[in-house]
């Protein structure tokens, strides 16, 4: 079994930057693929699949932070990650949307 | 950012009696609001804001720790405390798993960036499994400030 990589430069685009909450929505999204997600800021490189992780990274507005992922769904991971992120994390209406939405 | 910058060590809770999540955050803010952190006429407000982020999913992130926060107009800096239950809370953790560890915070609206740093700094500790083992054994808010501090020096270096 072969495995791809796919990498994507993303901007941290909301004004609280890459809160708790935010970085949830990314890990819960990451972890539904297979592949190894992972986030590099300058020269840190972390678990994408996890919040405790992501949070270390402090990443304010503006940042840039490079998604990599590895593994047989590694270029939609990355699509729909790089989404998340252009997408600005967008405070959810109701309580429970945070926990679901993506197919 | 330091734990010092932030964590009022009056508040520090190392014997936590409540057995559940809101209760927790009502002792939490409390204690805070005995030391001096909080003003007691904001105290039902901010509870009432950590547990409404509650709502948008839990801050239990796993590993025992939880990191239940919210912003109020009524702080000029982030204002924090920990807390410890011996026995752990059921705080609908990521995991499942019962919460003995808790860091509360909250930060004025205006401070994206410090709110940040805080969270920062504390998740970049609490990767240190030796640090969070130590703070769960705590037995006394001295034992918490002691580790805080060491934390704040560099002692524990992941």
């Amino acid at each position: 079994m072969s495995s791809t990589s796919a990498t994507a430069k993303v901007i941290i685009q909301n004004p609280q930057g890459l809160h708790m909450r935010p970085a949830y929505l990314f890990a819960e999204t990451a972890s539904k693929f297979e592949s190894e997600v992972e986030l590099i800021k300058e020269d840190v490189r972390v678990n994408g699949k996890s919040v405790l992780d992501i949070l270390t990274l402090g990443a304010a507005q503006g940042t840039e932070i490079l998604v990599e992922a590895v593994g047989n769904d590694a270029h939609a991971a990355v699509e729909v990650l790089e989404q998340l992120v252009a997408s600005g994390f967008p405070t959810p209406e109701k309580p429970d949307e945070a926990s679901e939405s993506q197919a | 950012m330091k734990f010092s910058d932030f964590i009022n060590n009056k508040a520090i809770n190392a014997s936590v009696e409540a057995t559940d999540k809101e209760a927790v955050i009502r002792e939490l803010v409390g204690g805070l609001v005995s030391s001096g952190g909080l003003k007691s006429a904001d105290k039902d407000a901010i509870i009432q804001a950590i547990l409404k982020r509650e709502e948008l999913g839990t801050t239990g992130i796993g590993r025992g720790i939880a990191v239940p926060h919210t912003k109020h107009a009524s702080v000029k800096s982030p204002v924090g405390t920990v807390g410890v239950s011996p026995d752990g809370v059921d705080f609908k953790s990521l995991d499942g798993e019962p919460v003995q560890l808790f860091f509360m915070l909250i930060s004025p609206p205006d401070q994206q960036s410090e709110h940040l740093k805080a969270l920062e700094n504390i998740t970049k500790k609490l990767h240190d499994e030796t640090f969070c083992r130590f703070l769960k054994q705590s037995k006394t808010a001295d034992d918490v400030k002691q580790i805080l501090a060491e934390a704040d020096d560099n002692q524990f270096v992941s």
